[in-house]
């Protein structure tokens, strides 16, 4: 996986970090992202981030259930195992509506949390590299990735100058899954550009 | 930003409101003539029930209003208190829409016509046993205190809320009065909710529509009619709020408070979807002939072809059309869905009323159209006088600023 180097400053302030993001992208600068330890209203679109594809990934899982529910029903009842429940008909649908609405939400929800995980990257046993811990906690912060085109001193003191605080470069392994956190990583070892 | 704060009524909508209560009065007219003055009851009943569905049906419309703002208030919410004049102005029409329905509701029930309310009929129910059974609750007497009370009770209601809204226009409250303001107006929002629940969640619905069908009985009616005309009044809210922006007016009003009310929509259609269903699974589950005489003309009678275009406006158009963010912030869907929810739980209120008494053959569904279109245009016309007699914004609310940086 690639070592990158990132450009970091951490923010105190929401009134300093929406102008900060919106100064950051008309100097051309590209965020990797900006982290926060709650959400903050109109970030993402402050930051230009499209929207996410996770409702319409939940909409499929939801078909999926829906399908798998009247699928399986429809076959046990009036293929597999006739029943007669009541002089009702093999193919009674009304009776069958709950649990292909249970179905449904249940393959919706369960499809959507490990969509999430897997978007995040979370998952147990993987381990979180932070850039600042107290961006989990009481501080904002901005992650710059450099390109090759990016003059680390420019962008530092740009940083600082909107009002950015501890700025500094990090390297961080980027990538994906079990590969971006390395479990070898030692926080406050000088490591090495390897890769572009 | 400049806000403005005073609606004049444009001329063209006022003569729309005027066109369409003029339809609606020769709809009346020619309903009575071809029916409502025939001799036989029957005929006499078809004019009456369109009468009915109407007024009963825009009554709870417009009152859905007021519960909005009422629920919204209790809750301590703000997000729509930018908009919430809209609400409150339709909620003005309730004494007038109610007071047609009052008198239509109580000539029906004293007017010596049986056909509708067969319950009505004294010589009738003694031998009948199960109208014997419930005659302590559908009795004339009962049934005209309970309409008077309960009409009376919204409009005052509805009343005390609207004027306490505008209690703070003149002046801003400082804090110590801001808080026994809100404290005021959870106070009677929470009077309102608990007379709503006792009135539209519960009775009024039994004694007014489902007593039509007077043997059978369901006890989810009531939440179910509540869940139709909660989305109708949306949906009616929604359109108003959209009309005012198109014509500039409501500044502090974006596509982040219609992304909420679009929400509301969606989620009351899946709502009344489920009471709906429910209580037809129910029944149909259990097969008791007492039971399916309700179902059987409006799912397989000669009414399922409404019951089916009901399920496809009111559940599968909204599911389908509301579910992405998009279109609950799109003018255009909303417009169009608002519109379709008011008809689509119309029709749901059509196949309550007159497949009880007309079970020969669907009415001329037109004629009820053309009454419709009036109560449109009175609501229309009423709601837009209320709205230009007080400002559009009730700028010194604690919680306006709330409203205004509102994000979903």
């Amino acid at each position: 996986m690639a070592v990158k180097k990132f450009i970091t400053g951490s923010f105190y302030d929401e009134e300093v970090l929406f102008p900060a993001v919106k100064k950051v992208r008309r100097a051309g600068y590209k965020i990797h992202d900006v982290f926060t330890p709650f959400p903050i209203h109109g970030l993402d679109k402050a930051m230009g981030l499209r929207d996410t594809s996770l409702h319409t990934a939940g909409f499929i899982y939801g078909i999926t259930g829906t399908a798998t529910a009247v699928g399986f029903i429809t076959w046990a009842l009036t293929v597999d195992w006739q029943i007669n429940f009541g002089g009702k008909p093999f193919f009674s649908l009304p009776a069958w509506i709950p649990i292909t609405f249970e179905l449904t939400v249940l393959f919706a929800a369960v499809g959507m949390v490990l969509t999430f995980c897997y978007l995040c990257q979370l998952a147990p046993f993987v381990k979180k590299d932070h850039f600042n811990l107290r961006s989990t906690d009481d501080t904002f912060l901005m992650a710059l990735e450099c390109t090759d085109t990016t003059n680390e001193a420019d962008a530092i003191s740009f940083l600082q100058s909107i009002g950015g605080v501890d700025v500094g470069v990090q390297y961080k392994e980027t990538g994906w899954w079990l590969g971006r956190y390395d479990k070898d990583t030692k926080r406050f070892e000088k490591k090495v550009e390897t890769a572009q | 930003m400049v806000i403005r704060e005073k609606f004049s009524v444009p001329k063209r909508f006022n003569t729309v409101a005027i066109t369409l209560m003029v339809i609606g009065l020769l709809a009346i007219i020619g309903l009575y003539a071809t029916q409502g003055s025939k001799s036989d009851a029957h005929s006499q009943a078809r004019f009456w029930g369109s009468l009915l569905q109407n007024s009963v049906y825009f009554l709870l419309v417009v009152n859905a209003a007021m519960f909005f703002i009422c629920a919204t208030t209790l809750a301590w919410g703000g997000w729509q208190m930018s908009f919430r004049r809209v609400s409150e102005a339709i909620s003005a029409c309730v004494p007038v829409v109610g007071t047609i329905c009052g008198v239509i509701l109580l000539l029906i029930c004293f007017g010596g016509n049986h056909e509708i309310y067969h319950w009505t009929d004294t010589e009738h129910v003694k031998h009948d046993a199960i109208l014997n059974f419930k005659k302590g609750f559908l009795n004339k007497n009962f049934f005209a205190v309970m309409t008077v009370l309960t009409i009376v009770a919204w409009s005052l209601l509805g009343r005390k809320m609207r004027k306490l809204s505008q209690e703070t226009d003149a002046k801003p409250l400082t804090i110590a009065e801001g808080k026994k303001y809100i404290w005021k107006n959870t106070v009677w929002a929470a009077v309102y909710i608990i007379v709503f629940s006792l009135t539209v969640m519960s009775s009024i619905p039994w004694l007014w529509l489902m007593s039509i069908d007077a043997h059978w009985y369901s006890t989810m009616y009531s939440w179910y009619t509540f869940a139709s005309t909660f989305v109708a009044g949306v949906a009616l809210i929604t359109l108003f709020v959209i009309y005012l922006k198109n014509n500039n007016y409501l500044e502090l009003t974006n596509e982040e408070h219609l992304h909420d009310l679009g929400k509301f929509m969606f989620a009351f259609s899946i709502f009344w979807t489920y009471l709906w269903f429910s209580q037809f699974m129910l029944i149909w589950y259990a097969n008791i002939p007492e039971e399916t005489t309700y179902f059987k003309p409006r799912a397989q009678g000669m009414y399922s072809g409404i019951f089916w275009l009901m399920f496809i406006i009111n559940f599968l158009a909204p599911l389908l059309i509301f579910m992405s963010r998009d279109a609950k912030r799109n003018y255009a869907t909303l417009t169009f869905m608002s519109l379709l929810i008011i008809f689509g739980h119309w029709l749901d209120f059509f196949q309550m009323v007159f497949p009880g008494h007309q079970k020969e053959h669907v009415p001329m569904i037109l004629w009820d159209f053309g009454v419709a279109l009036g109560f449109v245009g009175l609501i229309m016309f009423l709601t837009a006088r209320s709205l230009s007699k007080t400002p559009l914004i009730a700028k010194n609310h604690p919680f306006m600023k709330e409203s205004v940086i509102h994000h979903t």
